[in-house]
């Protein structure tokens, strides 16, 4: 059981792998959090011991925010956009691409999937 | 791609003069704007700005929030009024 910033980490990954599980943490982060609490990066999750694990969990809630944290301040960034007015807001408002993309085709990440339209016009050859 | 900070934020001097000035005073008047590429200063908080989206100006109320944008991003270029054939929507 290792459990860090209310995620159970994978027990048979390496260290660094293991802690992109958290949400705010990547590669390189990963590899910064080990390094500042000397422990070796290869070393597996189910070799950790308790000292280990705990200064993990002080160096994460010290100095980064993750998690249920990092996803509200996303959360607010975005409402802070919409409520404001900008352009960038009421795009977020209406789901549509935020950064002057094309909207004609594509963009289906921000516009959901294709809703067809019943009868529409072919374009004239 | 992000603006040198040596050269500090863009406002359009005359517009710069004319905020600055409303800002001294003590009653608001309403400052008319084609610069929508100048960047909302800390001063321009309080005040009124009409700023052009190619047509008509289009009254801006700053608040604090909006400051580090530009003026153009609170005036919308385009109307959009919904696709044709959809019912409820759109409707101007």
């Amino acid at each position: 059981m290792a459990r860090i910033a209310g995620i159970d980490l994978p027990k048979n990954k390496r260290g660094v792998i293991a802690l992109t599980y958290i949400y705010g943490v990547g590669h390189t982060r990963a590899a910064e959090i080990l390094e500042k609490a000397q422990i070796d990066p290869n070393k597996k999750v189910h070799d950790w011991d308790d000292t280990e694990l705990t200064s993990l969990r002080g160096i994460l809630s010290d100095e980064y925010t993750v998690e249920g944290e990092l996803r509200s301040e996303y959360q607010l960034n975005i409402k802070r956009l919409m409520v404001v007015g900008c352009y960038r807001g009421i795009r977020h408002r209406s789901g549509l691409p935020l950064r002057g993309q094309r909207t004609k085709n594509n963009s289906r990440t921000r516009k959901g999937r294709r809703k067809t339209v019943a009868n529409k016009k072919k374009a004239v050859k | 791609m992000a603006r040198s900070l040596k050269k500090g934020p863009f406002v359009h001097h005359k517009l710069e003069r004319k905020i600055l000035a409303n800002a001294e005073s003590s009653k608001k008047s309403v400052i008319k704007t084609y610069s929508r590429a100048s960047m909302i200063t800390p001063e321009a908080v309080g005040q009124t700005i009409a700023v052009h989206n190619g047509r008509t100006f289009v009254p801006v109320f700053v608040t604090e929030n909006m400051v580090g944008h530009k003026f153009g991003e609170f005036a919308q270029t385009r109307t959009f009024r919904g696709h044709a054939g959809k019912k409820d929507k759109g409707k101007r």
